[in-house]
């Protein structure tokens, strides 16, 4: 998922009545499931775990437009060209979204920022992979996006109004990434037997970390029953896992292309598939900085930011200058912005 | 960036609408505010009208006081018309 082992800072599940009297209320709040608010009470545990949540989304959105963004100057058409562009740019607006739904909680963005920066926080294991070729900019609409949408539509339902409400947005958002994807999928299995073989390699090479997005399996999650009872996590890692399989396999026979799974098989019995063993090693490595594009994708992210300070040192500037000049924008005339009662 | 202030967005829709709040964000003056309002919040022709609102400003109500704000509406049940069961008979009302 776009957040993956998320601290919540409990090895395991208090039970009711080992909570202080406050975190009884508290959890009676998200039992009756009303919504939390910026100014209302919560467990410290509670803020800082939800800031590391939204940030680590936030940060995954934000690094997320570096592996697609590396084809946008070599996009086959003029519209695929303007489709990536608009993807990429909605992107941008999710993290800005999530990095203003964490400030809610009293952390500021650029500190946020810093910590991404320094190395110290966590984003999406599925941005550390290479985007090789056109067809990788499909599989990641169809796949990465796909898996996406699956764990944030249950996230519009979340406990913490402001990540509730920013989730509303990027899944409306989402879903246009998403067939953008399986469309550009489309246009390459229905071409030449080069395009689809290309297809067939970005499904060869994506499969696995986008059925890895998810994060470990459930038994070696021990934050996601924490998770659950404050309802910022409302289904587990191998139920979500399951159900991107299941709605994307037949997806991919459609395209006429071969899931890389030889273990993959329909089970009448369960109403699933079964699938076959996740390469949960390279997995950890990924997580642990060590993946193929870590290093990369980080040293992209502090060079933007630093190649950019002149701009936003010249807004503060123009802004002093503006403001000494005519006092407030606001002050002179009220109306002058089209505000009208 | 942390010197720039926090501006509140509230977007008014192509239906005549009130505007409503959307979001937030950063930005040095109120000018460079609606011009990122613009670009964060209305990618897909969400509106027609931006308002954009430093957050200092606004004055929010505690939620502690919800209570005491709220809850004397909440039985005053005959402010709603369908209080008032209307006889099938009688149209227009």
């Amino acid at each position: 998922m776009y957040t993956q082992l998320v601290d919540t800072e409990a090895k395991r599940l208090r039970s009711r009545s080992e909570l202080s009297e406050p975190e009884q209320l508290f959890q009676a709040r998200l039992d009756a499931e009303q919504k939390i608010e910026p100014g209302d009470d919560m467990p410290e545990a509670y803020r800082r775990t939800l800031i590391r949540q939204i940030s680590q989304h936030a940060h995954s959105e934000w690094v997320g437009m570096l592996p697609e963004g590396n084809w946008i100057t070599r996009a086959p058409t003029l519209a695929r060209k303007c489709i990536l562009l608009a993807k990429v740019q909605d992107e941008g607006g999710h993290a800005l979204y999530l990095y203003a739904a964490a400030e809610t909680l009293g952390v500021a963005r650029e500190t946020l920022i810093e910590e991404l920066h320094a190395g110290n926080a966590k984003y999406s294991s599925i941005f550390n992979y290479p985007t090789l070729t056109w067809a990788d900019v499909g599989a990641i609409g169809w796949l990465v996006d796909g898996a996406a949408i699956m764990n944030q539509i249950p996230l519009c339902r979340c406990s913490y109004g402001p990540y509730a409400r920013a989730m509303v947005r990027i899944c409306k958002e989402e879903s246009f990434h998403q067939r953008q994807g399986y469309d550009l999928m489309l246009a390459l299995c229905r071409g030449a037997p080069e395009q689809k073989q290309m297809a067939q390699d970005a499904l060869d090479r994506w499969w696995w970390p986008a059925v890895m997005m998810f994060g470990p399996p459930d038994e070696s999650s021990p934050h996601t029953a924490q998770s659950k009872a404050w309802r910022i996590k409302l289904y587990t890692n191998d139920e979500l896992r399951q159900k991107f399989i299941d709605q994307s396999v037949p997806q991919a026979d459609y395209l006429g292309l071969k899931v890389p799974d030889a273990a993959l098989k329909w089970n009448e019995a369960s109403g699933h598939y079964d699938f076959g063993t996740i390469p949960w090693d390279e997995f950890f490595r990924v997580v642990q900085g060590d993946g193929p594009c870590n290093r990369d994708r980080l040293d992209t992210r502090r060079e933007a930011w630093e190649g950019g300070r002149w701009v936003r040192e010249a807004a503060t500037a123009h802004a002093v200058k503006t403001a000494a000049r005519r006092r407030d924008t606001h002050a002179t005339a009220p109306g002058s912005n089209g505000v009208s009662p | 960036m942390n010197d720039w202030p926090l501006w509140e967005v509230f977007i008014r829709s192509q239906h005549g609408l009130a505007h409503k709040h959307v979001g937030s964000l950063h930005a040095p003056d109120g000018e460079m505010a609606l011009r990122n309002a613009r670009d964060i919040y209305t990618r897909r022709g969400e509106g027609s009208s931006i308002w954009v609102v430093r957050s200092t400003d606004i004055l929010a109500s505690s939620p502690d006081e919800k209570e005491a704000l709220f809850s004397p509406s909440i039985s005053k049940v005959y402010r709603h018309p369908t209080f008032f069961p209307m006889p099938d008979e009688v149209k227009h009302l």
